[in-house]
């Protein structure tokens, strides 16, 4: 597996507070990498620095590096927005468009000058099924998409960005908002899609980052404490606090 | 249980409270009733669609129904434009959000200014130094000065009420600023700039001391170019006109009513607006 993205040296500040320090990490290509830790840890903070979405935040210092196939995405010369079509994003809490939802999953590819009909869609069915929700929504593709449930909406958000074609996708606690059965649902689908994709996946679960990660990284205070094989890290864990945080001593 | 003094104190701030909420219903009331009661009986065919003629001594509005349209028309396609601009400007591009707060400040503050000083400013800034001379123009251009803060802040407000998630999920697409701020941004929040533009209708409909200075008190019938560069008297300054220049009350009256009623359906529009907009975002 070759690896597809390379944080170096990387720093991060909200205003004063200095959220991430000395981020070093490489994540392999079609592989599901978790981030955990304890809440204000800098886990969804640097997974939000993968795609520059924290460049939506004024206060925001950066310095650094973060590498995608080799090219430092933090350069002048990077179109934002075509990065961001590359990295997609699942949020925490799903957030459909007030739209239907086929007009939802169109967003993307009408975004990108798609504009043939023929073709959107075959690209809304597609992404509907790959997000394993095609069977469910098929017959009211043109109903508002806040009408479906919230395990639904959140596939249907997975689809969406799935709809743009990215490599990597990045999943921003998908199933914190979610019930047990919508929650399985998902972390299968993560789980189907990392055939063809890289997920990068925060999460407060760490049963979830055990089901269906390949690697872990765990957190604390701003900086990368360890990172490896998930099941290398859950069992032998090399520093006494990522230790001390599997075993639920704290967080 | 309650002494006597408190049960009596709570009767009695019972009273008041009827009393004041009978008062406040009845001088409504009594204000619509007495308008309708004068006004309507003088409203005619005849009244609506003719202009005044001093030869044969009739008297007909429709010059300034035309001049009110007019005003109307011409104040919504300067005031709209600018102040949704300015306002999407404001909340999604500014980076300097202490400017922003003063701006914001600042237009609060100029919404409370009596409007007959921005007539006489008006009259000073685009009939004179402009030199658009007393016309529906000059009336129109005070009146989009008079309206900016409003529609801005109504604009603003609204945006502020789209949640940032929507935002941020098209962003994650990889879509720029202005895609997102018109596929995602400004149809979640249409309704609140579409009643903010009807309630501006109404004020314009209803301003008279902004337009004695700059818009002048003709009557004579014009298309909307020629209305334009003309002077003419709205509804309210004929109004104003009628009752007080030429002691026709009745007139007066008669178009006081149909201001109430136009008022009336302004409001309604704005209520519907939001009702049906609420309704379709429900799914």
């Amino acid at each position: 597996m070759s690896d597809i993205m390379t944080a170096k040296d990387l720093n991060l500040w909200y205003g004063e507070t200095h959220a991430l320090k000395n981020v070093n990490i490489t994540i392999p290509e079609k592989s599901i990498t978790a981030f955990i830790g304890p809440s204000g840890c800098g886990k969804s903070t640097f997974l939000k620095t993968l795609n520059r979405m924290n460049d939506l935040i004024p206060s925001v210092k950066i310095t650094g590096e973060v590498c995608y196939n080799g090219q430092n995405i933090y350069d002048s010369l990077v179109d934002v927005n075509e990065l961001r079509r590359e990295i997609g994003m699942v949020f925490q809490k799903p957030n459909p468009f007030p739209m239907s939802i086929y007009d939802n999953i169109a967003y993307g590819p009408r975004t990108h000058g798609i504009k043939s009909k023929v073709k959107l869609d075959e690209i809304v069915e597609q992404s509907l099924r790959d997000a394993a929700i095609w069977d469910e929504v098929k017959d009211r593709l043109k109903k508002n998409a806040l009408g479906m449930s919230g395990g639904q909406q959140q596939r249907l958000c997975i689809a969406r960005a799935l709809a743009v074609k990215p490599k990597i996708l990045l999943m921003d606690e998908p199933t914190s908002a979610l019930d047990p059965i919508s929650t399985s649902r998902i972390e299968e689908l993560a789980i189907e899609l990392k055939k063809s994709y890289t997920i990068v996946i925060v999460t407060h679960n760490m049963q979830q980052a055990v089901r269906i990660s390949d690697n872990t990284a765990f957190f604390l205070l701003g900086e990368l404490i360890e990172y490896g094989e998930t099941e290398k890290l859950f069992s032998q864990p090399t520093d006494k606090r990522t230790e001390d945080y599997i075993t639920g001593r704290f967080g | 249980m309650l002494s006597k003094k408190r049960k009596a104190y709570i009767s009695g701030m019972k009273v008041a409270m009827y009393i004041s909420t009978g008062l406040t219903a009845a001088l409504v009331i009594f204000l619509v009733a007495y308008v309708f009661i004068k006004g309507i009986p003088h409203i005619s065919w005849e009244l609506l669609s003719t202009k005044p003629s001093y030869i044969s001594g009739r008297i007909g509005i429709l010059p300034d129904i035309l001049n009110t349209l007019y005003i109307v028309l011409a104040t919504l396609i300067f005031v709209i434009p600018l102040g949704v601009g300015a306002a999407i400007y404001l909340t999604e591009y500014a980076k300097n959000k202490k400017l922003v707060g003063m701006i914001e400040y600042a237009a609060e503050a100029l919404s409370g200014i009596p409007s007959i000083i921005y007539g006489l400013v008006g009259m000073l800034f685009f009939c004179q130094f402009l030199g658009f001379k007393t016309s529906l123009l000059a009336g129109s251009l005070t009146l989009v000065i008079m309206n900016l803060p409003t529609v801005m802040r109504t604009t603003q407000e609204s945006l502020k009420t789209v949640p940032q998630s929507y935002r941020d999920g098209a962003f994650g697409l990889g879509a720029g600023k202005w895609r997102v701020i018109k596929t995602v941004v400004l149809p979640g929040c249409v309704d609140g700039v579409i009643t903010g533009c009807i309630l501006s209708i109404g004020r314009i409909l209803g301003e008279s001391a902004a337009l004695l200075f700059t818009a002048g008190f003709a009557h004579a019938l014009n298309g909307i170019f020629e209305g334009l560069t003309s002077p003419g008297a709205s509804l309210t300054v004929a109004l104003y006109v009628y009752a007080k220049e030429q002691g026709e009350f009745g007139v007066a009256f008669a178009i006081a009513a149909i201001l109430m009623i136009l008022t009336l359906l302004i409001n309604l529009s704005a209520t519907f607006v939001s009702k049906h907009f609420a309704k379709k975002r429900e799914f």
